[in-house]
């Protein structure tokens, strides 16, 4: 009798291509979230293997803050191209100008809020009925407590304490008109699973994953770039240091880490030794201790 | 690396938050020798106090605020093995819950607490793992340091366990292990507080146990979830049928029907996702398959070995757990999902509820409310093609769905 094992990557690309499958059929009009960050980038990946050799069956919807990293632009734009997917901007400034959020202002302000404001405007213009996301439970908390298939009433909000109980593979994305899911294949997947996926399947990443040379300053512990988005304070001094970025959001809030870690198997090895998890250094989960239970319950990734 | 998915239940004070912290802590170290260096060395400066129960917070918060307590998911990982933790509240009120984490486990954490021994709880959690069919079950008796790490005590918990255990169906496995989780004595290393005790650790038996039994490796399953037809230059004639094989091996070539149309044809490919040609397809495998004939299917169909058919009936027996606040109705109607497949139900009789407390039938019921579970009859709108949930966990489950709120409110296992 052979051994019908499946290694742990294979039966996390198994569940995941399943929930994105249950996805396309259970839904009309679904979207896939991608940042440009390595979870959303794994999604995809998956998304094409999903429907292979059919092209992917969801657009892509980026909420771009206006304050990303250039590197991450040209990277969503030539990645979106290769899936041949049709990629749709939400644009933070948009929502601005329309007077539907007001901008944070001072040297710690962050449009990394306003982004409910602008997920929400976008999933209602553009009808979308379910919205993938690369979001994974080992990551924080309030996300611990997340199901594959997230419910959100008419005004996009999450109930923590009124989820859908998910049993064996069987999800339920039935819901009222105004109402939509958020759906997270990655769900199972950690850290390390993500960056060994990203290895085996040997998928390219933004060049800010890996140790470059950068213009940063300290504030509160993290690295913050040298950037026209972030007004630096009287005590802060700019420096050249040989950075990489953990995860990849808007500048005002995506901390670099100290690190030589230049390729694959170098990233992988500091992520296996690191105490500190990845969203450390996110500054809008530092804002308080459920800070991002309270952004999630409003609607935000 | 493989993967393990199991499940803990135990009482409210039992040690289960100071267990999984203590695995997931120690297990950090065995993962990365570099780690070790770092905890010792900050360790020995005297500024590191590790608090083990702090990993299991969210859980803990939870019950001093009294809301609804969930199913919390853990992951760790040693290089044997990555470990997917369903923590499970143990509380007779959360009772959906443990049903919940139980649905996707392998092997079941059974904690006893060795001054206590094996209470009501204790059965209801073993009673629970084997009713949702996890077939390993590991009896940790925690907190031996007080009870003196007696031998006796931990032989008489043992024995009554095992009294009680002859009632439980197809159990493929037991292991009893003497625990003490506050001092990690048997979790991750062998302690010499026992010299008596044979047996591993915890933690060496979670690597090593051999779970590769759960999923039904007999009888082909594959229920149609999404049709590929890429319609596109290159692949112009391409019609593939996407799913997850529930059941069995398929293998190009292989003759196979598809209910419900009954029509017959072979497999001329599997693919994997992204397209690899594969020999053979088996759960939890998500594939692509296309077929020698053109046929016409549609999701919610299942492709069968010819020579093998699952049953296929309108009425089933199914033992249910009831999830909602609002009682099941008699000729209660509901929609129902199976494999890939969504009907009409209606309830036809509830048969009896099992009193959960003392596992004794109780018949003449007039309804089941939030964590109950009974035994009902229902009659489905279309044909369901099953197989007995004992049998086969994927083929012989489904879930319950008010049609008009859209909850899930409950969850089934088909007799
Ligand atoms: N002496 C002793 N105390 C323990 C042991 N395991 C847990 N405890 C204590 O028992 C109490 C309850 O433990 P906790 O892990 O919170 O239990 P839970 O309610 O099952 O999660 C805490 O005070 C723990 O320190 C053990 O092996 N020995």
């Amino acid at each position: 009798m052979p051994n019908y094992q499946l290694d742990h990557l294979d039966h996390l690309e198994a569940e995941a291509v399943h929930i994105l499958r249950e996805t396309a059929a259970q839904f009309q009009n679904p979207a896939l979230l991608f940042s440009g960050g390595k979870d959303s980038i794994v999604m995809a990946h998956l998304a094409a293997k999903a429907f292979w050799p059919a092209k992917i069956p969801f657009l892509l919807l980026h909420v771009d803050t206006g304050h990303n990293f250039q590197e991450t632009l040209d990277y969503r734009d030539a990645f979106a191209e290769k899936l041949g997917a049709r990629l749709v901007i939400g644009l933070v400034q948009d929502s601005i100008d329309k007077g539907r959020v007001k901008e944070e202002k001072g040297p710690y302000a962050s449009r990394n809020k306003l982004q409910t404001v602008t997920l929400l405007d976008s999933i209602e213009e553009h009808k979308f009925d379910a919205c993938l996301g690369g979001g994974r439970r080992d990551e924080e908390k309030a996300r611990a407590k997340e199901r594959f298939f997230s419910h959100r009433d008419e005004f996009g909000q999450w109930d923590p304490k009124n989820q859908r109980p998910e049993l064996w593979n069987l999800f339920n994305g039935r819901y009222h008109p105004g109402e939509h899911f958020r759906v997270f294949p990655l769900s199972n997947f950690t850290e390390m699973d993500v960056w060994m996926y990203i290895q085996r399947e040997k998928i390219e990443l933004p060049s800010l994953y890996f140790s470059h040379e950068r213009e940063v300053f300290e504030r509160n512990g993290s690295l913050l770039a040298v950037s026209e988005f972030i007004p630096m304070l009287e005590n802060e001094k700019p420096e050249r240091k040989i950075v990489r970025f953990r995860t990849i959001g808007d500048i005002t809030c995506t901390g670099a880490v100290a690190s030589t870690a230049s390729n694959l198997e170098e990233v992988i090895a500091e992520v296996a030794a690191a105490r500190q998890t990845e969203r450390g250094t996110r500054s809008d989960d530092k804002r308080s201790e459920t800070a991002m239970e309270d952004r999630k319950r409003e609607g935000y990734f | 690396m493989d993967l393990l998915r199991f499940a803990t239940a135990g009482s409210v004070d039992d040690g289960k938050s100071t267990l999984i912290g203590r695995l997931l802590y120690d297990s950090k170290s065995i993962f990365e020798d570099q780690l070790l260096a770092m905890e010792e060395s900050s360790r020995r400066r005297g500024d590191a106090v590790v608090n083990l129960a702090l990993l299991t917070d969210g859980l803990k918060a939870e019950r001093e605020q009294g809301i609804t307590i969930d199913v919390a998911y853990r992951y760790f990982a040693t290089p044997r093995r990555k470990f997917i933790i369903a923590d499970t509240p143990g509380h007779i009120q959360y009772t959906r819950n443990m049903v919940t984490g139980a649905s996707t486990a392998d092997l079941a954490i059974i904690l006893v607490d060795a001054r206590k021994g094996v209470i009501e709880q204790t059965k209801r959690h073993a009673f629970v793992s084997n009713l949702l069919r996890i077939r390993h079950l590991v009896l940790a008796v925690n907190k031996m340091d007080l009870v003196d790490y007696s031998e006796t005590v931990f032989n008489d918990i043992v024995s009554s366990f095992y009294d009680f255990a002859s009632r439980l169906d197809d159990v493929a496995d037991i292991t009893p292990i003497p625990l003490s989780a506050l001092n990690g004595d048997n979790v991750v290393e062998k302690s010499d507080k026992m010299p008596w005790y044979q047996g591993s650790s915890l933690l060496y038996h979670l690597e090593t146990v051999y779970t590769g039994g759960t999923a039904n490796h007999v009888d082909a399953r594959f229920p149609v979830q999404w049709i590929i037809r890429p319609l596109s230059q290159e692949y112009h004639d391409f019609r593939g049928y996407a799913g997850r094989v529930a059941g069995g091996v398929f293998k190009p070539g292989d003759a196979v029907s598809v209910l419900p149309s009954g029509f017959s044809t072979k497999i001329k490919k599997i693919h994997l996702p992204g397209g690899k040609e594969i020999g053979e397809a088996f759960p939890p495998q998500s594939v692509v398959m296309t077929l020698e004939d053109e046929i016409d299917i549609s999701r919610g169909d299942m492709i069968v070995k010819a020579n093998n058919p699952p049953k296929s009936s309108q009425d089933v027996e199914a033992m249910v757990c009831w999830f909602s606040q609002k009682p099941m109705e008699q000729r209660g109607k509901y929609l129902l999902r199976q494999t890939s497949r969504e009907t009409k139900a209606i309830v036809q009789e509830l048969r009896y509820q099992v009193d959960i407390e003392t596992l004794h039938k109780k018949e003449g019921v007039p309804v089941l409310g939030m964590n109950d579970i009974g035994r009902i009859s229902l009659r489905t709108a279309n044909p369901l093609f099953h197989d007995s949930y004992r049998r086969n966990r994927l083929t012989g489950s489904f879930i319950l769905v008010d049609p008009g709120t859209h909850e899930t409110v409950a969850a089934g296992m088909i007799v």
